[in-house]
């Protein structure tokens, strides 16, 4: 259904140029789930917005790469198709649920603007479709809460309404930026377990952005990891958690604190910084920072390869010499 | 053994002021009866969701808040109409380290300036470059190579770390953690974990870590209390939070952070907890979980429980119908 080639993003500052997508390539099956994580910086937020080109242009420009949905190129699209489809066919919700709904207006109005701008009905039509879009997704009473302003929602109903107005023309696919970073665990346990039963309803693809590789473990299909600006592993959600290929996924893994974890349980840290991307580090971009870096390391970005099926590592180490490695990390 | 800081019924409201002549028209209760108690040399963790009263309480801790009724003791001494001369000799022991590195620290103070001024502050100023040097190094910082820097030469990790050296120049004996690792990216945070953890070792040091993050508490804790609008719901030993929660709270929080690992996560059940946060400000009547709770009944709306023991040594709990061992949602820890 997706298709994203080789997909180059930049984005010119006047500190410099920042390669914030750099040589992307990922697919997306209907009905599928695809988490990308990374930290902040790592360029997947970006990524997130190249696919309906919402990036502000200037200062990025896409100079290389095509993004194919059901065989369309977007990035060559005119601007009357792009508009039609964001928000028919694909639609985004972002992180600040407050910052994306307008403040001065009734959630009600706001979700039959979007509603009538996809569809042709009525006012009453619309607003009938309104509420079984707030019934949707939860929200207790939504003929009285269609008169509330959204400063009288709380995070998580905010959320929901964002939900709404994205599910208000079926979309195909479903792009999730980070969409429970604000919300405290309770609320996002509920937003998640509502985004995985909108998937079973309507079959709807989704790609959810995070850096919190525990959302992703309960909800993608596969995982793309991304560290400055390029996919460094891509795999089934089993086998980036259990058959792990690349050290920075597997760096990453083992510093996250663990609500399983034992009493006297350290976390493995990375050292340093995520680097800056107007100047990467020559080589592999993760090598100042990796446990198992080597001179070969220094020499060039190593491509994605096969690690499995359907398992791809942009690493210098095979997957039996990595193995020997982490072993060696963990016992020292 | 005496505790290092001692809380006692604490209460913080905040009145709501309406119309022209800003009348009072009812109070927010911040906090609402804290009880709690912190021995020398170990880590308190506080959990709790946005709202809850935990900011409150840091500040109420080291004496920016005046609580409306109650007491805290530090080492036996009750400072809570402390004049602030005695506020002054107190932060000597006790420091904070904050939530946001970029708002915490001055961008015009140049990082040594901001490290050396609580020892300007308390006249500590005997090779003053020597100590702030010192300190950098504690926190891993390069002191040759940081010393004139100002904050926004540096990244998020690297601020606390500034934040941190900061909060220890005093060698203090208590330290209050506000979210100290929530603005931090994954990779980042797990380095200041292990920094808040050696220095503990190192220089004998007493955390309250506040967090609203249970995996992070986890990590860091010796003893937890979960907190929910204004109150203590649980207190307990880390082992026994993990394994034998028994306050309904403190089960549907650990069941709903995610775990990253698949299997477990596809295994597990998971309590969603219903509705959203009641108003501090018009909090429910009996028990204040009771709008929430899988388990209330009638007599929850209009009795209010108080933390007792009920079963597991160390443990209190404040509710009616704890959640038992053998209906304890496995979470598979």
């Amino acid at each position: 259904m997706l298709e994203v080639n080789d997909l180059h993003v930049h984005l010119e500052t006047p500190a410099g140029l920042v390669k914030a997508v750099d040589g992307v390539s990922f697919r997306l099956e209907a009905g599928q789930t695809i988490g990308i994580v990374g930290e902040s910086g790592s360029g997947k937020s970006v990524l997130a917005h190249s696919l309906t080109k919402l990036n502000p242009e200037p200062p990025a420009t896409y100079p290389k790469g095509e993004i194919l949905f059901q065989g369309e190129n977007i990035l060559t699209m005119n601007k009357r198709r792009l508009r039609s489809m964001r928000g028919n066919e694909i639609a985004m919700i972002f992180q600040d649920p407050m910052s994306s709904l307008n403040p001065v207006f009734k959630i009600g109005k706001q979700l039959i603007e979007a509603i009538q701008t996809h569809q042709k009905l009525s006012k009453k039509e619309a607003q009938q479709k309104a509420i079984e879009l707030l019934t949707d997704v939860g929200i207790p009473d939504p003929e009285r809460r269609m008169q509330s302003y959204p400063h009288q929602f709380s995070g998580g109903m905010r959320q929901r309404v964002l939900i709404a107005i994205a599910l208000a023309a079926r979309p195909k696919l479903l792009i999730a930026d980070e969409p429970t970073t604000a919300l405290d665990v309770t609320i996002q346990a509920q937003i998640i377990e509502l985004l995985k039963s909108i998937q079973q309803k309507y079959g709807t693809a989704i790609i959810m952005i995070t850096h919190d590789l525990g959302v992703v473990a309960n909800l993608a299909d596969r995982i793309l990891v991304m560290y400055a600006g390029k996919i460094v592993e891509s795999a089934s959600t089993a086998d980036i958690f259990y058959k792990t290929a690349m050290p920075y996924t597997w760096s990453l893994l083992r510093s996250i604190p663990r609500l399983d974890a034992g009493a006297s349980e350290r976390l493995l840290h990375i050292e340093g910084q995520p680097p800056n991307l107007i100047d990467p580090p020559q080589g592999c971009n993760f090598h100042p920072r990796c446990p198992f870096a080597r001179d070969a390391c220094l020499q060039e970005n190593p491509p994605l390869g096969e690690r499995g099926p359907g398992h791809l590592a942009a690493c210098v180490l095979s997957q039996p010499e990595f193995e020997k490695e982490k072993k060696g990390v963990l016992l020292s | 053994m005496t505790a290092l800081l001692e809380i006692k019924d604490l209460h913080v409201h905040f009145p709501i002021k309406n119309g022209t002549f800003q009348k009072k028209t009812g109070k927010v209760k911040a906090l609402n009866g804290i009880d709690l108690a912190v021995n020398k040399g170990e880590v308190l963790g506080i959990v709790g969701e946005s709202g809850c009263g935990k900011s409150t309480l840091a500040r109420s801790i080291v004496g920016l808040q005046k609580p409306t009724s109650g007491d805290i003791l530090f080492n036996g001494e009750a400072y809570t109409d402390a004049s602030a001369k005695e506020i002054y000799e107190l932060r000597r022991n006790m420091q904070m380290v904050f939530q946001d590195p970029y708002t915490s620290l001055n961008p015009r103070m140049k990082v040594s300036d901001s490290i050396a001024a609580p020892l300007k502050a308390y006249k500590q100023t005997k090779n003053l470059e020597s100590r702030v040097k010192e300190l950098m190094e504690l926190v891993g910082l390069n002191p040759d190579m940081h010393y004139n820097r100002l904050p926004h030469e540096f990244s998020g990790g690297q601020r606390q770390r500034i934040g941190i050296a900061r909060a220890i120049a005093l060698e203090p004996k208590l330290i209050v953690c506000d979210e100290p690792v929530s603005a931090l990216d994954v990779s980042v945070q797990a380095q200041v974990i292990n920094l808040f953890q050696d220095l503990q070792k190192k220089l004998n040091l007493t955390y309250v870590f506040i967090a609203h993050d249970l995996s992070v508490i986890n990590h860091i804790a010796d003893r937890v209390a979960v907190m929910y609008l204004g109150k203590v719901m649980e207190k307990s030993n880390r082992e026994t939070f993990q394994a034998h929660a028994q306050h309904p709270y403190t089960n549907a929080l650990l069941s709903a952070v995610p775990l990253p690992d698949p299997d477990k996560e596809r295994t597990r059940e998971r309590i969603v907890l219903k509705g959203e946060l009641p108003s501090p400000a018009n909090p429910p009547s009996g028990c204040v979980f009771h709008t929430r709770c899988p388990k209330a009944t009638e007599f929850c709306k209009t009795n209010i429980p108080v933390p007792e023991e009920r079963g597991v040594p160390g443990q209190e709990v404040a509710c009616f119908y704890p959640v038992g061992e053998e209906e304890k949602v496995r979470i598979t820890l």
